[in-house]
């Protein structure tokens, strides 16, 4: 099992796909990482040498923001956000969406479930 | 999509040439300005801008932090009272 960043990647899926299992590595920065190392995207996480599996730690660590580090990035930004007092920090903020989209229907990713309010009687 | 580095960042001409003039005198007044487009630029730290949302100025200080925001992203333009509540509670309207 190759331990990488403090998650164990799944062993039965290729290299390409198993180093997503990561916070902050997706496809495209996953397949970077193959090719610079020169590793078989289709091998199995598995069958990686140790010293392979120590490269790509190693990789990692120096290029790509990941997991708690990445996590504790993002929620700075948005507390600097906040804290400045921007439009932006203030939609954080009430929980609404950030980028000028509508809320008066939809937007339900930022506001959670709908949370309906009882119909007013003329 | 962000602006072009070429370009350098927006700044209304009269805001820059009052800044400069406010940051030269030794009392700090506050900037009168209706230029919400306006980026807050390094040598603006440390000054007050009063930004127009339409109606009235709000006060805006600008911090390090602000640095590459806009003016107007602190002055904002929609005020929200909270939704109406049930019309026998509040006794309103229609």
């Amino acid at each position: 099992m190759a331990r990488i960043a403090g998650v164990d990647l799944p062993n039965s899926k290729s290299v390409e796909y198993g180093l997503t299992g990561l916070y902050g590595i997706g496809l495209h920065t996953s397949r970077l990482i193959c090719e610079e190392l020169g590793i078989d995207v289709h091998k199995k996480v598995g069958d990686l040498t140790e010293e392979e599996q120590g490269k790509v730690r190693r990789l990692i660590e120096e290029k790509y923001p990941v997991e708690g580090q990445l996590r504790s990035e993002i929620a700075l930004n948005i507390k600097r956000l906040q804290d400045i007092g921007c439009y932006r920090g203030t939609r954080h903020r009430k929980g609404l969406p950030v980028r000028g989209q509508r809320s008066r229907t939809n937007a339900r990713t930022r506001k959670g479930p709908k949370k309906t309010v009882a119909n007013k009687k003329k | 999509m962000s602006r072009s580095l070429k370009k350098g960042a927006f700044i209304d001409t009269h805001v820059l040439k009052k800044a400069q003039v406010v940051n030269s005198s030794e009392k700090k007044q506050a900037i009168k300005t209706w230029s919400r487009r306006s980026t807050i630029a390094p040598d603006f730290v440390g000054l007050t801008f009063s930004v127009y949302n339409g109606k009235t100025f709000i006060p805006v200080y600008v911090t390090e932090n602000m640095v590459g925001h806009k003016l107007g992203e602190f002055s904002p333009t929609r005020l929200f009272r909270g939704h109406r509540k049930d019309e026998k509670a509040s006794g309103g309207k229609k």
